[in-house]
């Protein structure tokens, strides 16, 4: 690093600086980069990341599986919302394949997506609070997130990486059960939530702690490639489900909230608010769900379910055909984007005519807003940017690809 | 004014930069365009600064390689996004795999950064001018860029695997 | 009423105001019933052991309730994610600067094998780096997967004899990893 780049100091030359470690292994970092710091007693004069340490090749490997192979992959991205990225890697395929799904399929997708927000939002939130020493939230808000892996396991059968969906549908129609779950959620979250948020929200010690840490301009942050909370949180109102509705968001009815000086507060509020907007979406879904077929007519691409393809042999057909990967694929190239709980996750697909993709390029929204962190970081103190990078809620799974 | 859309946009750029355009396309409605790779920087100035269009928003940035395209085998792809008008372009530019060079965005785009480092990372494709193009996210020992075609997926120094079973 | 249960005194000679056993199986009992582990969360896998860790599973109950971040006051490495080839060195130092006696899960089928990355950037088991003592299938293993894994830690624990770190055996196994 160079001398002149450290304009903190007025007299660089008898300064001494120090170099602090943060990470790989850190408990604060919430996953696994490595942040080295150069301090001046305890202000942060330059930050350099290293990332990588989960990489995990998803891009080469997603050129040698099929499509439908492809979707477990999805899950471990970002993993604390992985039906965000699952449902999102499904469009796409679909656009490739021009096959229009169902308004049933869509709904239920927009209930499966809204639940996975929430989560992903809470992981977040209440690990801010952890990090400034405010344990209890996080112990009330994971209740609530068993509420939701209950939700999804009813729907799929996972918790976490939840593989929901199939390329053209859902493998099921919801059951009983699950609505009963969903129903439920929705009377048991405003309590609990209410709860979470008397604790932190109007906190004297939280808002000192979080009001001005971290902050970014709007302009900056879009330069930097902000998309989701983060960006919102400075006041831009991007958000993906708006700008290019994708599965009939355009027939919710939601507020998108946004802040104002893009500072740590501000993208928990965000945050909190963005839940409670997930909150009604849910809601309007169940009221309107619409009748019909949880999948499209599309047998060439969607894996026919299990007691048919014993029984019946043009399943058992079909199923062979997919497997095997015998299907008709155009060629082509497509990007589609949905709202992840980090913001705008992009899968862009060149299609060769076989069956596995020629290449896939994740859009991930943490590796590219990540990069902001040095500059909003400096000049503070390094526990205010342990705070600061918790409300950035990276991921590494999503980091490192 | 003019309807902002892909027509306008194409139209735009084929007054500016008629020789350079190499194609243009529209494939599930999003301009494609390939454009000469000597060019980008002036491009993406032009998108940025004009005063209708805006795109001032670099979506994505990625690399792509093919082997048996003489002379191209090498290529990174822009995704723009114009925030105020919801419009969307592609660049894609080639560059033969004895020099894979292209000048760095970095300069407009502060996201640029990173996901050129990827790039190089993955491809091998130098982004001259780029102010730290080291790997990011492999080891930097690595001797090779993985994401090449030419190049295995497999951990080739697994010994658990008998492949008698697997056909291979 | 509580319902809180004593755990059965090991196997021993009682007499009026006395109780004698080996040391080796007090020692024992107190270990196992007092781990303090060192979360060494990498991905998905990491988020499931938080779940294990928070109110619903509450790991605590098994008394590890004190998460230990530091290595040096931890008795358990529980690792839980992919680790990387970039992660890999940084895993064994990890471990290096634990204390004996010491012990290591692999929790999740990418740090027990690799899992569903076989890529050239995924080390194929932790097991190429540093020894392991349980391993809990799963990807991800459910919480209830996880304490069942910790349990059989706690087994492993209470059984193990005083003299098994300075066997010869065990010598020639931290050899092998290349571990004076
Ligand atoms: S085993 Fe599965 S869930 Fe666990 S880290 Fe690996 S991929 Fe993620």
């Amino acid at each position: 690093m160079q001398q002149n780049e450290l304009d903190i100091a007025n007299n660089t030359e008898t300064k001494e600086y120090t170099t602090l470690n943060l990470g790989p292994t850190h408990p604060a970092t919430h996953g696994i980069f490595q942040n080295v710091l150069t301090m001046d007693g305890e202000i942060i004069v330059n930050s350099e990341q290293t990332l990588g340490y989960i990489h995990r090749a998803f891009e080469k490997i997603a050129e040698h599986r099929p499509y439908y192979q492809i979707t477990p992959l999805t899950d471990r991205l970002n993993y604390c919302s992985s039906p965000i990225n699952n449902m999102g890697w499904h469009m796409t395929v679909e656009k490739l394949l021009g096959i229009e799904t169902p308004k049933r399929v869509d709904y239920f997708r927009v209930i499966i997506m809204e639940l996975a927000r929430i989560s992903d939002h809470l992981v977040c939130n209440s690990v801010i609070g952890v990090d400034i020493g405010a344990l209890t939230g996080f112990t009330y808000v994971f209740q609530l997130r068993e509420r939701i892996y209950d939700i999804f396991e009813s729907i799929c059968g996972a918790r976490l990486t939840t593989n929901i969906g199939r390329i053209g549908g859902l493998e099921r129609d919801f059951s009983k059960d699950t609505f009963k779950l969903i129903k439920e959620f929705l009377v048991e979250f405003p309590k609990i939530f209410g709860e979470f948020t008397s604790l932190l929200e109007r906190n004297r010690i939280f808002i000192d702690r979080t009001v001005g840490t971290g902050p970014i301009s709007a302009e900056r942050a879009l330069n930097y490639g902000f998309t989701g909370p983060n960006l919102r949180a400075t006041g831009v109102d991007y958000d993906v489900r708006v700008m290019n509705p994708y599965c009939s968001y355009q027939d919710f009815d939601f507020t998108i909230p946004i802040g104002k000086q893009g500072d740590t507060f501000d993208r928990f509020m965000v945050r909190q608010q963005e839940m409670l907007e997930s909150m009604k979406i849910i809601k309007q879904a169940l009221e309107n769900l619409p009748e019909g077929k949880h999948f499209a007519n599309v047998p060439e691409f969607f894996l026919p379910p299990k007691q048919e393809v014993y029984n019946n042999m043009e399943a058992l057909i079909w199923h062979f055909k997919i497997v095997m990967g015998e299907a008709d694929v155009p060629k082509g190239e497509v990007y589609h984007s949905v709202e992840g709980g980090n913001g705008e996750l992009g899968f862009y697909l060149v299609s060769d005519g076989s069956r596995s993709a020629y290449r896939l390029h994740f859009r991930r929204p943490c590796f590219i807003y990540y990069q902001a962190f040095p500059e909003m970081v400096k000049g503070s103190t390094i526990s205010d940017a342990i705070v600061a990078m918790s409300s950035m809620n990276v991921i590494a799974g999503e980091l490192d690809a | 004014m003019a309807d902002i859309n892909n027509g306008y946009l194409l139209q735009q750029l084929q007054e500016k930069f008629e020789a350079d355009i190499i194609s243009a396309d529209e494939p599930y409605g999003m301009l494609t365009i390939v454009f000469d790779k000597n060019k980008i920087i002036d491009l993406l100035s032009f998108l940025y600064n004009h005063t209708e269009l805006k795109m001032q928003f670099l979506t994505d940035l990625c690399g792509i390689q093919y082997p048996d395209n003489e002379g191209k085998e090498f290529g990174v792809i822009y995704h723009l996004h114009s925030l105020q008008n919801n419009l969307r372009l592609r660049i894609k530019c080639f560059m033969p795999k004895d020099a894979p060079q292209i000048s760095t965005v970095t300069g407009l785009f502060a996201s640029a950064n990173w996901q050129e480092r990827e790039t190089y990372d993955f491809y091998g494709i130098i982004f001259t001018g780029h102010p730290d193009l080291r790997r990011i996210l492999n080891v930097d020992e690595m001797d090779y860029f993985p994401m090449r075609k030419e190049y295995p997926l497999e951990d080739q120094t697994r010994t658990d695997k008998d492949d008698t079973y697997f056909g291979r | 009423m509580s319902n809180i249960q004593i755990s059965p005194p090991p196997a021993g000679i009682e007499g009026q105001g006395f109780f004698a056993t080996k040391i080796e199986e007090a020692i024992g009992l107190a270990r196992a019933n007092s781990i303090w582990p060192l979360p060494f969360a990498t991905s998905c896998c990491g988020i499931e052991f938080m779940a294990t860790m928070a109110s619903n599973y509450d790991l605590a109950r098994f008394g590890s309730e004190r998460i230990s971040f530091s290595p040096r006051q931890a008795d358990l490495l529980m690792v839980t994610g992919t680790i990387s080839k970039k992660m890999g060195p940084v895993l064994r130092q990890v471990y290096l600067q634990m204390a004996e006696p010491r012990w290591v899960i692999a929790v999740g089928a990418c740090a027990s094998s690799g899992g569903i990355f076989d890529t050239y950037s995924v080390l194929q088991g932790i097991d190429k780096v540093i020894p392991v003592d349980v391993y809990v299938p799963g990807c991800p293993p459910r919480p209830e997967q996880i304490i069942e894994g910790v349990m059989k830690i706690q087994e492993l624990v209470k059984t193990e004899s005083l003299r098994r770190r300075t066997s010869p055996e065990y010598k020639a196994l931290m050899a092998s990893y290349g571990i004076e």
